[in-house]
């Protein structure tokens, strides 16, 4: 699996990246779903959330899941790409994959990437 | 062996761990003399004597077979039902089953929901259908459903048209009941002889739904197109509650670009029953078909290149998305939905317009006749198709209790639902009515504005 350093990361498989304010789904989360066939982002630019609400719901061939924020700002941009191709989720869970961004996100709970490896290291055991 | 699962040893540790003693403990709280009490019971009867006294009882019933002409619709219609249709429906394969969706053991069922679904969308001219809901009520209500998780809560208010059959309306208010919705257009003061068009000036940016009927509870038939474009224009969605027979005969929901249209399938083969079981019909465009309630059933093909049928969509139901579905409700009436599709496989697309046709022109003569009586006359003058609002000149209720004396059930007395309209009934007239029968119910009709 893969998780860059430059983005922080929740126990709930989602990443932040503090520096542009964007956040999505972890490649650990897109692997565990497998084959993602539907999106549909739950916010709306001008919305504020809150880390830990939801932000996107996803389908895959597997399961239904939602995704939460991972930090806690108003919503200034939102992918509407994403539910067109739903499957980037799969190919570029950190680039194109992004949901939404937020101004000056603040986190909540997130750990650094050495550390979200071993969180997903110790559940696939 | 024993049926109950429980052995005395389980029962004790329950019984201890709730604080009481013995099993009759529980039900000390009702006095002793209560807990057997004597019931008084004639003495048993045989088989045999049974049989009798309800075969009895039953031929007290009045139905429309043979007993009674009716021309009561309101919601449920009298049609002419192809014998097949009950003999499908009674195949065991099809008859006892309870949620059959495994595909490996159930491709008969799963194609009969597929083909519903393909029959249903190409009547309605909308994109996709959902394996069916309870009835056409509860296919209204799922209508707000889906408006409501497609904006997420945001838009909070559904206009209602006041010609929305009002029980339909009254199971949305309480389906939304707790949704802190804003129910419009529909009040007792609303003008029933408003055009479509008038609702218009209620939609707002606030709207995610408006609902209307086709044709309406009054039988009317009015073109939509130019109202739904406005809702739009607003960014809300529009529902058609449509009655399936006529759309074999009129412009389509699809047509109009409505984005959900639903309604009743009782219709469609089905016989009125005592009103009910129903079969409520759930059509939408596809760009909605995530937040539809229910399953919808696609065709694929299996390991071995062979054509099949398996549960495509799910995900909105209890069981895969709980709490975040659009609906709670996970039923279908997947016999009554075979009903329908083998009825509608039967008929065909020249039998179905024929029973419109049939239907439209029968109505067309009962109206004309029925209006010539001296003190009647037609409540509105927009287009029908086979139910109208008459006015009787004198109380609903006690000119169906003369037409009854005669073996006539009446129309729906409108005065219950539409105060206004006291002295008016909803005359439906099918194909099952006979030109004789049309003219009897003239005829005793013009003896009671004679007495």
């Amino acid at each position: 699996m893969n998780a860059p350093t430059k983005l922080k990361y929740t126990k709930s498989d989602e990443w932040f990246d503090p520096s542009s304010g964007a956040m999505g789904l972890s490649d650990y989360a897109q692997s565990q779903l497998s084959d993602i066939v539907f999106v549909e982002i739950l916010v709306d630019v001008g919305d504020t959330v809150e880390a830990g609400s939801p932000i996107a719901s996803v389908e895959s061939v597997k399961a239904s899941a939602e995704t939460y924020a991972s930090a806690t700002g108003k919503v200034v941009a939102v992918n509407k790409a994403l539910s067109e191709k739903p499957e980037t989720l799969n190919s570029d869970p950190y680039g194109a994959g992004w949901m939404v961004k937020v101004e000056q996100g603040a986190t909540g709970d997130v750990m650094d990437s050495a550390a979200y490896e071993k969180f997903c290291a110790d559940r696939t055991h | 062996m024993t049926y109950i699962p429980i052995s005395l040893k389980e029962r004790d540790a329950m019984l201890t761990t709730i604080g009481v003693k013995t099993l009759d403990d529980l039900f000390k709280d009702v006095p002793v003399k209560h807990r057997f009490p004597k019931l008084n019971l004639p003495p048993a009867l045989t088989e045999m004597e049974v049989a009798a006294e309800l075969a009895d009882i039953a031929a007290s019933n009045e139905s429309v077979h043979g007993d009674l002409i009716s021309f009561l619709g309101a919601g449920a219609y009298h049609h002419y039902i192809p014998s097949v249709v009950d003999h499908i429906l009674r195949r065991g394969e099809f008859y006892t089953a309870y949620t059959p969706y495994q595909p490996e053991i159930s491709q008969g069922t799963l194609q009969g929901i597929f083909e519903y679904q393909s029959l249903m969308t190409t009547l309605t001219g909308m994109e996709v259908s959902n394996a069916s809901h309870y009835d056409g009520a509860t296919a209204a209500a799922e209508a707000v459903n889906l408006a409501w998780a497609q904006f997420r809560g945001k838009r909070k208010k559904v206009v209602i048209s006041p010609t929305v059959h009002p029980q339909y309306r009254a199971v949305i208010r309480t389906y939304t009941q707790g949704m802190e919705l804003e129910l419009a257009g529909d009040d007792g003061n609303a003008d029933l002889d408003s055009s479509p068009e008038e609702l218009k000036s209620m939609v707002d940016e606030n709207t995610m739904l408006v609902i209307v009927q086709y044709p309406d509870f009054f039988g009317r038939i009015h073109d939509y197109t130019k109202m739904i474009e406005a809702a739009h224009s607003k960014g809300a969605l529009v529902c058609i509650v449509a009655n399936p027979t006529a759309l074999a005969l009129l412009k389509t929901p699809g047509e109009m670009d409505a984005d959900i249209c639903v309604g009743d399938g009782q219709p469609l083969g089905l016989p009125m029953w005592y009103g009910g079981p129903s079969l409520g019909f759930f059509t939408t465009k596809k760009t909605y078909v995530h937040k539809m309630a229910g399953r919808l059933v696609g065709e694929t093909v299996d390991g071995r290149g062979q054509r099949a049928y398996v549960l495509t969509l799910t995900a909105r139901e209890q069981h895969i998305k709980r709490e975040r579905a659009t609906s709670n409700i996970c039923s279908n009436e997947g016999l009554l939905a075979l009903g329908a599709a083998v009825y509608m496989s039967v008929l065909g697309k020249t039998g179905m317009r024929q029973v419109a046709e049939l239907c439209y022109h029968k109505a067309h003569y009962a109206a004309e006749q029925l209006s010539k009586i001296k003190g009647m006359g037609l409540c509105f003058t927009e287009p029908f198709f086979h139910e109208f609002a008459l006015c009787v000149d004198k109380p609903a209720e006690e000119v169906n209790a003369h037409l009854l004396e005669h073996g006539i059930i009446g129309g729906y007395a409108l005065g219950t639902d539409y105060p206004a309209l006291k002295n008016h009934l909803l005359i439906a007239v099918t194909e099952m009515n006979t030109k004789e029968e049309i003219d009897s119910l003239v005829d005793v009709l013009s003896e009671v504005n004679h007495d």
